[in-house]
């Protein structure tokens, strides 16, 4: 899976304070009045800020980023929508006695793809040509598309492919070479 | 001019449209002030508790045009509890009672309830226009009402407002003989439409200049709308998904390229990058493009689309345009002068994929720059030199690091260089925002040079209380100051306390002000309301003038303490 959340919670936490500071120091950005301001008491505040800034999980501030909530909530729809509407499909492979399913929106392009099916069917596509199909194997990826076609994979944008495709073939033999010459 | 009779004293003022000069011309004297207030059609309320509903109609019986705003700015990033106030019933139940012909009602930060909606509907007879920004409280119910009884409505535009969508059937409430629309904005809503109801009522409006539909406006319903309204100057574009080689899509083709008038596109709230090639014969013209609603367009497919927009003038988008694609922009629309690039990914303050290089090149590129709203990954003080110095011509500069306190990454130092540059070089700048690390010497710079300064918000900044003191001593026309986790306390509070009598407002949150010093300011100057808003039960229970305060919000008023302030808000 390409997110990798888990449930942390105390890093999602809403609480006035800076990304990265603790409970107990949540004021520390405003504790800077040293008595004497000359620069280096300023790159160390700065150096000091800076590490308490860098972890790796980021706890949220209240009204930070300054964004309006409705921008806010309609960003977070779509990233929902993406992230939790997956697209699985079936994957069937001539002789192999049971499919598979894979969720396309996971990937993000052909090449991603066909690593996925080559891995999980032990077999290798061939080189694409917009000529020719695809040459030098004799496993041929191909879908079923919205109208109940079977169609090669990889002539159309991938954003094209993933919402027209239905299920995925990988066919084998004299069969592909067929649909492979076809211009 | 005394020799003058009134009529044409009000002939003369009729040219006066500006808020400002017509308060200017009340001043003069009284025949002046006589004359103005009777003349004056449009009304402009800052702070809705500056003033009341029956002092405002007292003063201005001719009243056609209102502007309100309720909640203070903070309010938009979940800073001000929902109910604190800015409700708009009371002014239309006023302004209902009394004898005003109310024809334009345009209100920011409201609370709007379908009652005050329904209200609104059947008291003005000669109602048109009512814009909502950022609004609340109401429902489609509401807005079925205004459809169904402003029988000349020309303008319904509804911005960012959260919306609660009983679903379309209010659109079907305009009735047959409403053809009077000029604008109709309905972006925000989120539920479905009645399609056929909207297509009839496009083609009963022949003066509709103005059209932005919701997600829920399918691309086919689209085309046969821009068919009806090819007179189109400003269109939002719903739902944009389709196959580029149907039908549908070819229609939409022919029907875009017969809009020849329109000059600003916004919406696209759902895409499918690979139709936009139907857009291009129109971008050409376009003055206004807003794409930060559209995620699901970046990379190439968008700096395709940028290179046809050579007229641009303003640009929204997400920062998922990154650096190379703002570099696209500044080669292309040398005409711009607002740019607002906002964050795709605002939960994920890592994941900026705009940083000051970004800036940098549009600032080059686009000499006409005026207008900035910049969210970004980092910052340097040397970027914003070089764009002090490429684009002196900044009105508004509002700069967000998605990290309140990064300094600049090359050197480690604060940003104070960097803003002091943007302020000594941009001599008209009437709004700053800041952000990154800074100390007190940014606010020294800012009391310096930016003499223009009406509104500054600043955020997890200074050092201490001279920060606070350089504004408020050398901004002399600063109107609205907003802070929030910054160490400004009683001193810098207590000052000058006059000076709060000359701006609208002043909002603190999370800074060392004590219960203490509000209550001093209270005492001084009754001409301002101090409000203290505090959800934590803490004011209940402990009043020690030494206690810090979470949130303090003053303004000016001619009217007192507010009566609908609820329990955790307490006027001092």
């Amino acid at each position: 899976m390409v997110f990798e959340k888990d449930l942390n919670l105390y890093a999602t936490e809403l609480r006035l304070g800076l990304p990265g500071s603790s409970e107990e120091s949540i004021r520390i950005s405003n504790k800077r009045a040293l008595p004497d301001m000359n620069d280096d008491s300023g790159v160390a505040a700065a150096k000091k800020c800076d590490q308490e800034t860098a972890p790796p999980t980021k706890a949220q501030v209240v009204g930070w980023p300054p964004i309006r909530s409705y921008r806010k909530n309609s960003l977070q729809t779509k990233k929902t929508e993406a992230e939790t509407g997956g697209m699985y499909v079936k994957v069937s492979m001539d002789g192999a006695p049971y499919l598979r399913k894979i969720d396309l929106k996971v990937y993000k392009g052909y090449p991603e793809l066909f690593k996925a099916m080559e891995d999980m069917f032990k077999f290798k596509v061939g080189k694409y040509s917009e000529r020719e199909g695809y040459n030098g194997s004799e496993f041929v990826p191909t879908y079923e598309d919205k109208d109940g076609d079977w169609m090669l994979v990889g002539d159309v944008p991938w954003e094209m492919f993933i919402n027209a495709c239905k299920r995925l073939r990988i066919v084998r033999g004299s069969e592909a070479r067929g649909l492979g010459c076809v211009v | 001019m005394n020799y003058f009779p009134d009529e044409v004293l009000e002939h003369v003022f009729d040219f006066i449209t500006s808020h400002k000069d017509r308060n200017s011309v009340s001043l003069v004297c009284k025949s002046w002030y006589k004359i103005e207030r009777y003349s004056r059609q449009r009304v402009f309320i800052g702070n809705c508790y500056s003033i009341s509903p029956e002092r405002l109609i007292a003063r201005f019986p001719g009243l056609k045009s209102l502007t309100l705003k309720g909640k203070p700015h903070f309010a938009d990033f979940n800073l001000v509890p929902h109910d604190w106030g800015g409700f708009v019933y009371p002014w239309i139940e006023a302004l209902a009672k009394s004898r005003i012909g109310l024809e334009e009602l345009r209100l920011k930060r409201m609370v709007v309830s379908d009652e005050s909606l329904e209200l609104l509907s059947k008291s003005f007879v000669n109602f048109k226009s009512l814009v909502l920004v950022s609004c609340e409280g109401f429902t489609t119910d509401g807005l079925a009402a205004i459809a169904a009884n402003c029988r000349f409505l020309r303008e319904l535009d509804l911005q960012e407002n959260e919306v609660d969508d009983h679903r379309g059937h209010w659109l079907s409430c305009f009735p047959e003989s409403c053809t009077s629309l000029i604008s109709l904005n309905f972006a925000c809503l989120r539920g479905e439409v009645n399609l056929g109801a909207l297509e009839r009522l496009v083609s009963r409006s022949p003066n509709l200049k103005s059209l932005r539909l919701n997600r829920a406006v399918p691309l086919d319903t689209l085309q046969k709308l821009l068919m009806r309204a090819p007179q189109l100057v400003d269109l939002g574009i719903g739902s944009y998904v389709h196959d580029p080689f149907s039908e549908a899509y070819n229609k939409l083709k022919i029907a875009i390229q017969r809009c020849k008038s329109i000059r600003s596109l916004s919406g696209f709230l759902e895409v499918a990058p690979h139709c936009m090639s139907a857009i291009y014969p129109i971008c050409g013209n376009l003055t206004f493009l807003n794409l930060s609603y559209a995620p699901g367009l970046h990379g190439n497919k968008l700096m395709k689309l940028i290179q046809h927009c050579r007229k641009l003038q303003r640009l929204w988008i997400l920062d998922c345009i990154g650096d190379k694609g703002l570099g696209v922009v500044a080669l292309t629309c040398k005409e711009l002068q607002e740019l607002r690039v906002f964050p795709s990914d605002p939960f994920e303050a890592g994941n900026a994929a705009v940083t000051e290089e970004g800036l940098v090149l549009v600032s080059a590129g686009c000499p006409k720059l005026n207008s900035l709203l910049y969210f970004c990954q980092q910052m340097t003080n040397a970027a914003l030199i070089t764009v002090a110095k490429n684009c002196p011509n900044f009105i508004r500069f509002r700069l967000c690091i998605l990290d309140p306190i990064k300094p600049d990454p090359v050197t480690n130092q604060p940003l104070d260089e960097g803003f002091g540059a943007i302020v000594q070089s941009c001599k008209g700048l009437k709004r700053l925002s800041l952000s990154g690390l800074l100390t007190d010497q940014v606010f020294l710079y800012i009391g310096m040079y930016a003499e223009q300064l009406e509104m500054l918000s600043i955020a997890f900044a200074a050092d201490s209380d001279k920060g606070m003191l350089y504004v408020l001593n050398g901004c002399k026309k600063l109107r609205k100051l907003e802070i929030r986790d910054c160490p400004f306390g009683d001193a810098a509070l207590l000052e000058d306390v006059g000076k709060y009598e000359t701006m609208r407002s002043l909002w603190m949150s999370s800074c060392e002000v004590t219960l203490g010093g509000c209550k001093s300011v209270a005492e001084k100057m009754p001409s301002l309301n101090v409000e203290i808003i505090d959800e934590s039960e803490q004011m209940e229970f402990n009043l020690d003038d030494k206690q810090k305060v979470d949130k303090m919000y003053l303004y000016r008023t001619l009217v007192g303490h507010r009566k609908d302030a609820p329990e955790y808000v307490w006027i001092l």
